[in-house]
């Protein structure tokens, strides 16, 4: 039996240490898990989240995504949150796998845990957290073992500039005034370049504000895998701050004339 | 083993193993450890509000050997100064280049120099508690910069890290020592060339008396805005150690040592300072 | 569907083209700026080419991810072969250790090809091209990338001198001045941004000077800016300079 306290809870493994020989800091371990070869790895997302889109704008950095996590094609869960405040300055927005985002999220949580406890004057900002994301997305693509997520980081860096960087299942990354990830990018996207291209200053909040909503009824209309109530992110240098859930007003009185829409069936 | 036994009864009992306290409460291998470091040259650090330099006596061996090494780049923004092992001095430094390394790999950013101190820092303390092992016969001096501004920090193989003003380490460092903690408060609002001077004035009091501060015997490690004499810094004023020929300017600024007390205290009226009080003893 | 159908794929392709020529006493190496993944344009400014050294720069186009890790991984060996020898790695000898590295992960690729510009030892211009498991050369000029296929049957011709003539009693010219090397790349990338959909946006174009070259000819250059570097040969040494132009958009 081994009393060191380093090795609490930590029986001696007899196959690679039978006598207990090694010092602390040099015991062995076995080389692999006995059940690896009956462990899976994510070959495909099972409860998704869709869309998420994100702007610069004057001061700061929104993103929206809606609270839907589906199951295939059944509307499984209606009140996910998929924006997560990291720190003070930054937010991380996510579609894809949801599980695989809660794991993020508590990595990220560790994270800014770890470095709170450093008590030493740094933060952790919007460039750190989406290196460190792109550092850990690419690391599990390359491991054959994807974090199955498009995930959208926006915030403000310490010197007051917004920051706004895509990251995704296979480690590619991109930073961009404007970003949608998934069905967004065929249908958000060209909104928000629309309206923010060829401006010469930056969107107002009101005005920014403004798009997401126009952005969000749209993919409400179009994503059948969406659900009209979504959540927008603000971060300025003020710091971050999430919407209660917000519904798009829609129009579906139309629908009564068209065939397959409403009451007429035939 | 009678031979062994007679030995340690000339030095210290309780010294063999570096886990084991003597009834005194110390460990002896870790202060065998200090004095490895005091056998190592003088090395000198100061900072102001600017700039951070360090300032090293180099050994040879003789006229044939070249001089050591005792400064060493860890990144952009960090540099150091040893007195010690040279050879653990190369296994921390490269310790602290893979930190540095791995903080702009995981997170795009220069690592907080507090940090890359800590770490080396809690390596040494491992060495004085866990057996089979032996304490770093080497100690740093650590500048660096980041947004709070340039730094200055020593670390000692028992295993601490303190920020510093002003400090020296290695052979005679006492006398750098005296100096520095007389003139200290100065350094905050100096330019780097006086910064530098104050450093190699504290630096020549750990010669001994026939010896000189020459371009060959030392050497200087800048963080911080080009200095005047300097072409060519890195962007950021990155970390540089000069050696050679351009130090020769710095040199140039010393004042004779019988006079060095009063021409830094009132460096425009030289004619009035006397010799002072300040004939610092080699002792 | 079988099991092997549904293996998760890790690699993608981001689009754009890159392309380096070498004189004989510089070197130009550029990209254009759009990354792209389907038909989707993901962002107009991802850079592709990248300073290593005073002497050498890098462009990289396939993967983008892969790319981006790979340029991260050359420059933290340059920075481990500096901190050992006090100096900068020759450019041939980066060339080496770009074929190395993409050789050790022969069974599981970078798909990224590489273009290597810069200064030799001796000061000439020099251009190495790889595929993505290390097969390299040295080359006067290459272009790679989306529209390989468009821009360098065009540099044939024109670097080369492939299906022309020479003057009557003359020969080619053995190199261009850096002038006509640099309407070269412009009209290469147009060309392909006119006839690539992934093509477009941003051009970047790197240039390298070796040392001591008398730099006049470039102060006629729009918007050339010097690239920040180690300066490790002072005043005299190679330098690097970047221009930056716009690409169309659509």
């Amino acid at each position: 039996m081994d009393h060191h306290p380093t090795n609490w809870g930590r029986p001696r493994d007899d196959r690679v240490d039978p006598y207990g020989t090694f010092p602390i800091h040099a015991r062995p371990r076995p080389a692999k898990d006995v059940f690896a070869d009956g462990v899976q790895r994510t070959q495909q997302p099972i409860v998704t989240g869709t869309s998420v889109i994100g702007l610069k704008y004057s001061g700061g950095v929104m993103l929206a995504a809606d609270n839907l996590a589906s199951y295939g094609s059944l509307a499984r869960y209606k009140d996910v949150q998929r924006l997560h405040p990291v720190g003070t300055s930054t937010v991380v927005g996510a579609g894809g796998d949801m599980s695989d985002f809660q794991h993020l999220q508590h990595m990220l949580d560790s994270l800014v845990t770890e470095e709170f406890t450093y008590d030493d004057g740094n933060k952790l900002g919007p460039t750190e957290i989406y290196e460190y994301l792109s550092r850990v997305m690419y690391g599990r693509r390359s491991k054959m073992d994807p974090l199955w997520n498009a995930l959208v980081v926006g915030g403000v860096k310490p010197n007051g500039e917004s920051f706004l960087g895509y990251v995704d299942l296979l480690g590619t990354t991109y930073q961009s005034p404007t970003i949608a990830t998934g069905f967004g990018a065929y249908i958000a996207q060209p909104l928000l370049r629309n309206a923010v291209d060829e401006r010469p200053d930056p969107l107002s909040e009101e005005e920014a504000v403004k798009v997401i909503q126009q952005c969000m009824k749209a993919l409400f209309y179009r994503d059948a895998r969406s659900l009209n109530k979504y959540q927008i992110a603000k971060v300025t240098s003020e710091g971050v701050t999430i919407s209660d859930p917000l519904e798009a007003p829609t129009v579906w009185g139309f629908a009564e004339g068209i065939r397959g829409y409403g009451a007429q069936t035939q | 083993m009678v031979g062994v036994k007679s030995i340690v009864a000339t030095r210290n009992t309780y010294d063999s193993d570096n886990t084991v306290f003597s009834p005194q409460g110390r460990l002896h291998q870790v202060e065998y450890a200090l004095e490895a470091v005091k056998q190592g040259s003088a090395a000198v650090g100061l900072r102001s509000k600017t700039h951070a330099v360090l300032l090293a006596l180099k050994r040879s061996t003789g006229e044939l050997a070249s001089y050591q090494q005792k400064m060493f780049r860890i990144d952009d923004h960090v540099g150091i100064a040893i007195a010690g092992l040279t050879s653990d001095a190369r296994v921390l430094s490269n310790f602290m280049r893979q930190q540095a390394m791995s903080s702009r790999m995981i997170f795009n950013r220069p690592s907080p120099v507090n940090r890359l101190v800590s770490a080396i820092a809690d390596k040494a303390q491992v060495n004085t508690q866990e057996y089979g092992r032996r304490p770093y016969g080497v100690g740093f001096l650590v500048i660096g910069q980041d947004e709070t501004g340039p730094h200055l920090y020593e670390f000692s193989p028992s295993g601490t890290a303190y920020e510093y003003f002003a400090m020296s380490i290695g052979a005679r460092s006492q006398s750098a020592k005296t100096y520095l903690e007389r003139h200290y408060e100065e350094f905050m609002d100096c330019t780097v060339e006086k910064l530098i001077t104050h450093g190699l004035h504290a630096l020549r009091e750990t010669l001994q008396q026939d010896k000189e501060l020459t371009i060959l015997n030392t050497s200087i490690g800048i963080v911080g805005p080009p200095a005047g004499s300097e072409s060519y810094v890195k962007a950021g004023g990155a970390f540089r150690i000069l050696e050679g020929e351009p130090i020769q300017v710095f040199l140039d600024t010393m004042t004779p040592k019988e006079s060095v007390a009063p021409a830094i205290v009132e460096p425009d009226s030289e004619d009035e300072g006397g010799d002072g009080d300040v004939q610092m003893s080699d002792a | 569907m079988s099991a092997q159908e549904r293996r998760f794929n890790p690699y993608t392709e981001n689009g754009g083209t890159i392309l380096a020529i070498a004189g004989q006493d510089f070197t130009v190496i550029a990209g254009d700026t759009r990354q792209s993944e389907g038909y989707n344009i993901q962002t107009r400014y991802a850079p592709k080419v990248f300073r290593l050294t005073d002497k050498a720069v890098l462009a990289v186009n396939g993967f983008a991810a892969d790319g981006n890790m790979f340029v991260q991984k050359v420059q933290q060996r340059l920075e481990w072969y500096q901190h050992a020898h006090n100096k900068e790695m020759p450019l041939r000898a980066i060339a080496r250790l770009i074929q190395t590295m993409l050789y050790a992960k022969r069974f599981f690729p970078y798909y990224v090809y590489n273009i290597l510009g810069g200064i030799e030892d001796d000061g000439s211009g020099a251009v190495y091209s790889f595929d993505p498991v290390g097969s390299y050369e040295r080359e006067a000029c290459r272009a790679a990338g989306a529209a390989q296929s468009l821009v360098q049957p065009f540099l044939d011709n024109q670097i080369y001198f492939k299906n022309q003539l020479p003057p009557s009693g003359g020969a080619h010219p053995k190199h261009l001045p850096l002038k006509e090397v640099l309407s070269l790349v412009i009209d290469s990338f147009t060309g392909a941004t006119e006839r690539h959909i992934e093509v477009g946006d941003g051009l970047e174009i790197y240039i390298v000077t070796a040392s001591k070259r008398p730099n006049a000819d470039l102060e006629a250059i729009a918007n050339l800016k010097q690239v920040p570097g180690g300066f490790i040969g002072g005043e005299d040494g190679e330098k690097i300079y970047v221009v930056r132009r716009e690409l169309k958009k659509d």
